[in-house]
């Protein structure tokens, strides 16, 4: 069963229609890269599928749970949306992490409010606190941070705090983890260490959606590639195919603007 | 003559700090809901106190100051003479000038909570919208949103102006001898009409300076503290 559904998605911005019905499925355990030019969907999609945007139009389901359905009137309550919102975690552009927290406790923090919730919270307050700590500590010895729990963000390069973000959304355990463009705002010499990151988590079997401008990257570590442009998906199939043997117009086009990288 | 000059001088002062720390007090949260209602989505409110911050924001304090202490007497008296029936009219008939300190603490309290609720909203406003995605997309609800990862942002942010406008405060008190409020420059001002003396006057600043002077190195320490980290 996919973990990840998505059908004929809209989305548009005043008159401005930026998705144009999007359709694809992903497979648990599988890496998916969107690549397309800038302004062409592939952002406000991830947008969509973790509740950051409100789709207009179609379908999402993640693990079998329905999180957005134009068809249906169901109107989704804020605590409900929240619960959905836990099933996937977010990798941004711009790192967004907290800069009054240590980087420990930027891994911890959402942990800890979500922990709040349980019922054996009061009596077991300590443990499940150690807990998460360790937890938290595994995942950022994990991304080779180890030596920085202690450090302020601002203390740490960019892509440093790019893993941190990393292992926020990890702490989180999602079922799916979205990166949105994650080196972009990176110097070239600091991607590499991002990138290495997720390929050990795709050799971990876990289920990741990439919107990415990397090229080789996407095509070393995808199972699967959509090329979009202009709100559509335009080519999709496996990464040899799309990046090496493209069949139309428009992703030959865009791809030869990579030549030189590649 | 010096100690009773400071003597009296410092009863004077005693009346200026007070005034400094109920307009914290009751300006510090009032701004707060004020800075609210100025940002709320509901455009009618957000219009009305934007107006009425215009207009605290626009005329002097010295001005607020009287329409507040003799504002509700002039009303009571126009009120009587109507010799009106009508239940509200005689309501109003009943009002009164306010007692001279309660008008102050009444003026100072609005007018500064309207400069803190716009410090507020540029420090809230200054915190980027990615802070608030990264807290949504990990399942926080917005009370933890603001008070665990906001809040402390904006906070860093508004000590600066904050410092600044409590410093303004401090010397802002003085106005109110305008309705005869015996602060400190009120009573060196006895000083001079009494007894002809000038010095007390020029006296009162060095108790301006020490006061303000203190609160410098307390804001200092503040920004200190928080400068462990930076966006």
């Amino acid at each position: 069963m996919a973990i990840l559904e998505v059908k004929n998605l809209n989305k548009s911005f005043g008159s401005n229609h930026v998705l144009k019905g999007i359709d694809f499925t992903l497979e648990e355990g599988r890496v998916l890269s969107v690549i397309g030019s800038s302004g062409s969907g592939k952002t406000t999609l991830l947008r969509c599928i973790t509740s950051l945007e409100t789709a207009d139009k179609g379908l999402i389901k993640v693990n079998g749970n329905v999180v957005f359905d134009s068809e249906n009137q169901h109107k989704f309550t804020k605590e409900e949306i929240r619960q959905n919102r836990l099933a996937v975690g977010l990798v941004f552009q711009s790192f967004n992490l907290f800069p009054q927290y240590t980087v420990l406790k930027n891994v911890t923090l959402a942990c800890e409010l979500q922990a709040k919730k349980r019922s054996d919270w009061r009596s077991n307050k300590k443990q499940i606190l150690e807990e998460i700590n360790a937890n938290a500590k595994d995942i950022l010895a994990k991304v080779g941070l180890s030596e920085k729990l202690d450090s302020y963000p601002c203390q740490l390069s960019g892509g440093q705090q790019q893993r941190v973000s990393i292992a926020r959304a990890l702490a989180m355990s999602p079922d799916i983890l979205f990166f949105d463009e994650p080196t972009s705002a990176l110097d070239p010499e600091l991607t590499g260490e991002i990138l290495k990151v997720i390929k050990d988590l795709a050799a971990e079997k876990m289920t990741m959606v990439i919107v990415t401008h990397e090229m080789a990257f996407a095509r070393d570590v995808s199972d699967h590639i959509i090329f979009m442009d202009g709100g559509v998906i335009v080519e999709e199939g496996n990464p040899e195919d799309v990046i090496n043997n493209p069949q139309q117009e428009r992703t030959k086009l865009f791809l030869s603007r990579f030549q030189d990288n590649n | 003559m010096f100690w009773e000059v400071t003597l009296d001088l410092l009863k004077g002062f005693a009346t200026t700090v007070e005034i400094f720390g109920l307009t914290l007090l009751g300006a510090l949260p009032l701004g707060l809901i004020i800075c609210f209602g100025s940002m709320s989505r509901f455009a009618p409110l957000k219009w009305l106190i934007k107006t009425f911050v215009w207009i605290i924001r626009g005329t002097p304090l010295m001005l607020q100051l009287v329409v507040v202490y003799y504002g509700p007497g002039l009303l009571g008296a126009w009120a009587q003479e109507l010799n009106s029936t009508n239940a509200f009219i005689n309501w109003l008939a009943t009002w009164e000038v306010f007692d001279r300190f309660l008008a102050v603490m009444i003026a100072f309290i609005i007018n500064y909570s309207c400069y803190f609720s716009e410090i507020y909203r540029g420090g809230i406003e200054s915190v980027p919208k990615g802070q608030y995605e990264a807290c949504q997309v990990l399942g926080m609800t917005k009370t933890q949103t603001f008070f665990k990862v906001i809040l402390m942002q904006v906070v860093k942010h508004i000590v600066p102006p904050m410092s600044n406008e409590i410093i303004t405060l401090v010397k802002d008190t003085s106005l109110s001898r305008t309705i005869a409020i015996y602060e400190i420059i009120w009573n060196a001002q006895s000083f001079a009409k009494s007894d002809g003396l000038m010095w007390p006057f020029f006296y009162t600043g060095a108790f301006y300076l020490i006061f303000n002077g203190l609160l410098t190195v307390i804001f200092g320490k503040i920004e200190k503290k928080l400068d462990y980290y930076h966006n």
